[in-house]
């Protein structure tokens, strides 16, 4: 008997039937989940760790002390630094190098940088055609800073409290 | 020079005319099948779909199109170059060949043959070569078991296609394989009521046929990639994916000739049974095969390949065979 019914069941289709009248049912809900990209985008974490930067101070000066410890934690050997003491006598680079093709955006950098000088900030749309531009300089990257701060410094004020 | 005009150059004329009138539309509609396919999935999925190219994305097939003539054609190392380049242009050829019966009002259809019903069984059983020619040519392992699994599927589904079109054909009786005939046997009653269960057998197996979800095996894009056109490029795939879209037309059109009346009108009121309105019905009823098409791939996941062999043999083939039986069993039992 319930082997009757069973194959009843399966020869009438009713659990197709079900399903199709479910995508059905979906189809005509209007409900829609899609983020239309390029014209409306996600809303990001402050903790988002995208496009790196070099951040100053208000004074303008950069906050960049030399100290390396981003390029000995940096687990892809991405950063490159190279430093002597500036005129005043105080340490800065003289070159500062991400390639941005190796780096894993594990954001250990930020994490180890003492004067919050390396940041990884929200900008995550930096798709370049040639691979020689995703080797950034020191320039690059503060000029980064300066175009991002005000979002970057948002970021790290609201994520202050967790620190 | 008169004479020649008449007797060669205009008949000429017309017959061209009468298949650009016919295949005109059809391209059309296979090339919207495809902005079709991704819209209602999409709705089902809860998504927009391509929406960008035009309003609602109703350029989308030109620019598909468009970027797939720019693309660069690749023949691969140790391909069969003749017959690489010969499979696309037989699949999709002979997906546009069979339109050549289809009855689109009571007067006009390309050939009116007495055969048509047969004739339109072998062109769609000769699609089956133009997917081994290429899973042959292209000389790569996937495309080869693609094509291997396509044509087992096509052969294990088209045996009882036949015996669903032989119900057909005996409830039509005398004149049973012209297209046309099987249309006005339908005025009044059309075959989907009768014979229901042929009709989603049929539907079913036209799914397995054109190698469509849930019996798309040949494509399984989780085991062989693409299948059989995994090595092909530009045009080529082009080609195949229009002859794909086209079978899928093609296989709705014959569902609704074969059993949902045609060209005919559902209710004979008023205009609505026109022959002007024919076309509109036949086009009507033939897209509303082609969503279902969509709307089973949105809705089902993926047979197993015993399983598709199962419901070929031991569940479909059983019950077209009885239901001939049946059929053929009524219509001498009443003398109908």
């Amino acid at each position: 008997m319930f082997a009757l019914i069973s194959s009843l069941r399966s020869l009438l289709l009713l659990e197709l039937v079900r399903g199709m009248g479910l995508t059905l049912w979906s189809m005509f809900t209007g409900r829609r989940v899609t983020v239309n990209y390029p014209y409306e985008k996600g809303v990001l974490s402050p903790r988002f760790r995208g496009e790196h930067a070099l951040r100053r101070y208000a004074t303008g000066e950069e906050r960049c002390i030399a100290c390396k410890l981003c390029e000995a934690i940096c687990p892809a050997q991405a950063i490159t630094i190279e430093a002597e003491p500036r005129g005043d006598g105080s340490r800065r680079t003289t070159r500062y190098d991400i390639d941005m093709t190796k780096c894993i955006y594990c954001g250990y950098c930020q994490e180890a940088c003492p004067v919050d000088a390396i940041v990884q900030g929200p900008n995550y749309e930096f798709s370049t055609e040639t691979r020689a531009e995703l080797y950034y300089d020191k320039d690059k990257l503060l000029d980064n800073g300066d175009r991002w701060e005000h979002l970057i410094a948002a970021n790290i004020a609201q994520d202050a409290a967790y620190r | 020079m008169i004479d020649l005009f008449l007797t060669v150059v205009w008949p000429g004329l017309k017959i061209l005319l009468t298949i650009l009138v016919v295949i005109v539309p059809v391209i059309l509609g296979v090339a919207y099948m495809t902005l079709a396919e991704r819209k209602v999935i999409a709705a089902a999925q809860f998504r927009h779909g391509p929406n960008v190219v035009g309003p609602f994305g109703v350029l989308q097939p030109w620019a598909d199109a468009l970027k797939l003539m720019f693309k660069e054609v690749i023949l691969p190392a140790g391909a069969n170059k003749i017959v690489f380049f010969l499979a696309p242009m037989l699949t999709f050829a002979l997906a546009m060949l069979a339109w050549a019966v289809m009855p689109i009002t009571e007067n006009f259809a390309i050939a009116d043959i007495n055969l048509g019903l047969l004739y339109l069984f072998a062109i769609s059983s000769l699609g089956v070569y133009g997917i081994i020619m290429s899973g042959w040519a292209s000389n790569s392992k996937y495309p080869f078991l693609g094509a291997l699994r396509s044509a087992a599927q096509m052969v294990s589904y088209e045996v009882s296609m036949g015996l669903i079109i032989i119900t057909v054909v005996i409830t039509v009786g005398a004149g049973g394989f012209n297209l046309g005939n099987i249309v006005e046997a339908q005025r009044g009653l059309w075959f989907a009521i009768p014979h229901f269960p042929m009709f989603v057998v049929f539907f079913i197996s036209a799914l397995a046929e054109t190698n469509r979800a849930p019996f798309d095996l040949p494509e399984g894009e989780s085991e062989l990639v693409a299948g059989y056109f995994l090595e092909y490029s530009s045009m080529q795939f082009a080609l195949f994916f229009l002859g794909e879209y086209a079978n899928i037309l093609l296989m709705s059109a014959m569902t609704v000739t074969l059993f949902l009346g045609g060209y005919l009108s559902p209710v004979d009121i008023w205009f609505l049974g026109d022959v002007w309105m024919q076309p509109i019905w036949f086009v009507l009823k033939t897209s509303f095969i082609a969503f279902v098409f969509l709307w089973v791939r949105a809705t089902v996941p993926r047979y197993r390949y015993d399983q598709l062999m199962r419901l070929g043999w031991k569940v479909f083939l059983p019950l077209s065979l009885f239901w001939v039986v049946l059929t053929s069993g009524v219509i001498v039992g009443f003398g109908l």
